[in-house]
């Protein structure tokens, strides 16, 4: 599924480049930042995550990733998915729920 | 950037190079998420001018409140919202369909042949994001976190929609006008399609505009053309719009069956009953609601001399019947004075003048009221998608 998109994410890359202005947004560093910026900037921009931050407990961000997956075709692995989960929810969940739902 | 960083940033220093907005911003910014905040800033898309961006792409900016002194909002100061990608569409190419069960003939249209076959109407509205003021939500709900500027009041200029349906001819039982643009999702995400009861598709003032403010539409705002249905949010305004498909059965898109919901009653009734479920409803109409334009939240307004307060208030198209503003921090009230009626549908600005008697600082409020009876809220109905947000603003200034 992940090769499958391979494609997809280059086309939209090429799309990206016409707009390189959010090239300066910045994730924060961490385990799976490469994934989630892989999986998410396929159809927007990363600034999506920031701005919904840091209300978001890891339910919200599940959510979230679960509606991008069934509803919007993210083209991400269950695995990648869960890696992507934790990334959120370190990076940008809501402050002192992290980890009350592992 | 690990999170004590993040959360300095969010205070006030700089986001990736970004430096954070300060002016005219502070009474919106005091409910935004601190990562919202940490990120925006005033950027220019081509054609545009400087608007707070909230995402880059779709692109979604918002307009600066200190830009809703004009009783008409400019086409490059107005609001920017899309769910994927800004289609390009030329004139010379479009074309509009009608069709489906509901139509008797269906029609192909170029843009000389509507406007030749139609007559041009215009109608004064305002546009407002169904999230508008999401971003003031306590708790914060996900979604585009917009503060104040998710709108804008223009006039809209072209041929009813009620027009092109009739030449089409509504077959016994035409239920909803389904519209869609040209669009498309990135992915295989569900398609951007809205549709309207045949009570508001038939609204003499319900049209397929193809200028706002006297001029084409933008590309940010929808060209060749799109569905303006006054009085209702902006999510039924569907942009570059190519098709009109009428049904007999309520549409069941994602945008209209899954998002874009209240809770059943939370709001009253919404004036769509095919799309109406057990629990709950489609977003509709506009609440009233109003704004305090000028002076800017934390200016300093001069003791004994007099303080002139501006600003707009608006419902879902019964027109505002007054508005009050309050200096005591809401236990008197004294009415503003209207300028200009723009039409039901259009934004009604106001102005209260008065003369701070004390130095310190002074929370104004304000509040209005519409011609159908309905008011303000004091307290925020929570509702999970961060609709309807029409609490009664206090901006907090300081008399020297």
């Amino acid at each position: 599924m992940w090769r499958s998109s391979v494609a997809v994410l280059a086309m939209s890359l090429a799309a990206m480049a016409a707009q390189a202005d959010e090239s300066t947004i910045r994730l924060a560093q961490g385990d799976g930042v490469e994934r989630v910026q892989a999986a998410c900037a396929i159809c927007h921009s990363l600034d999506y995550i920031v701005m919904n931050s840091p209300f978001q407990d890891r339910a919200g961000w599940e959510k979230t990733v679960t509606k991008m997956v069934k509803v919007m075709g993210a083209p991400i692995a269950p695995e990648d998915a869960a890696a992507i989960v934790d990334y959120l929810e370190k990076h940008y969940g809501k402050p002192g729920a992290a980890t009350a739902a592992r | 950037m690990d999170r004590r960083r993040f959360l300095l940033n969010a205070s006030g220093s700089v986001a990736g190079g970004l430096l954070l907005p300060r002016i005219g911003f502070a009474s919106a910014a005091d409910g935004l998420p601190a990562g919202t905040l940490a990120q925006s800033a005033l950027d220019a898309l081509p054609g545009k001018r400087p608007l707070m961006r909230r995402t880059f792409r779709p692109p979604n900016f918002e307009t600066p409140v200190e830009l809703f002194s004009e009783a008409y909002t400019p086409n490059d100061a107005f609001y920017v919202r899309w769910h994927s990608a800004v289609p390009e569409v030329t004139l010379a190419d479009w074309r509009l369909r009608v069709a489906g069960p509901g139509v008797q003939r269906p029609r192909e249209f170029s843009h000389d042949e509507l406007r030749r076959k139609f007559r041009m109407t215009d109608v004064a509205a305002v546009n407002q994001c169904s999230g508008n003021r999401r971003g003031l939500f306590s708790p914060h709900v996900p979604g585009v976190q917009w503060g104040y500027g998710a709108m804008g009041n223009a006039v809209w200029s072209g041929v009813r929609l009620k027009d092109v349906l009739e030449d089409a001819g509504l077959a016994a039982g035409a239920l909803e006008v389904v519209a869609d643009g040209a669009d498309a999702p990135a992915l295989t995400g569900p398609d951007f399609v809205k549709s309207l009861p045949m009570w508001k598709a038939l609204d003499p003032d319900t049209l397929i505009a193809f200028e706002m403010n006297g001029v084409p539409l933008p590309s940010w705002n929808g060209a060749p053309a799109r569905i303006v249905a006054p009085g209702w949010t902006a999510t039924y305004w569907v942009k570059a719009v190519t098709e009109l498909t009428v049904s007999d059965k309520p549409f069941d898109g994602f945008w209209m069956k899954t998002a874009y919901r209240v809770p059943k009653g939370m709001f009253g009734a919404s004036g769509f009953e095919s799309q109406d479920t057990e629990q709950n409803s489609p977003i509709t109409a506009i609440k009233v609601n109003s704004l305090i334009v000028s002076p800017a939240p934390g200016a300093t307004l001069p003791l004994g001399r007099r303080a002139e307060l501006m600003g707009i208030a608006w419902d879902g198209g019964s027109g505002i019947r007054k508005v009050e503003v309050s200096l005591d921090g809401g236990a008197n009230w004294r009415e503003a004075r209207f300028g200009r009626d723009l039409g039901r549908y259009a934004w009604r600005q106001w102005h209260f003048d008065f003369k701070p008697q004390a130095a310190g600082p002074v929370s104004i409020a304000v509040r209005a009221a519409a011609r159908d009876g309905s008011t303000q809220v004091d307290q925020l109905i929570h509702n999970p998608a961060g609709y309807h947000h029409n609490v009664v603003q206090r901006v907090d200034y300081h008399v020297a």
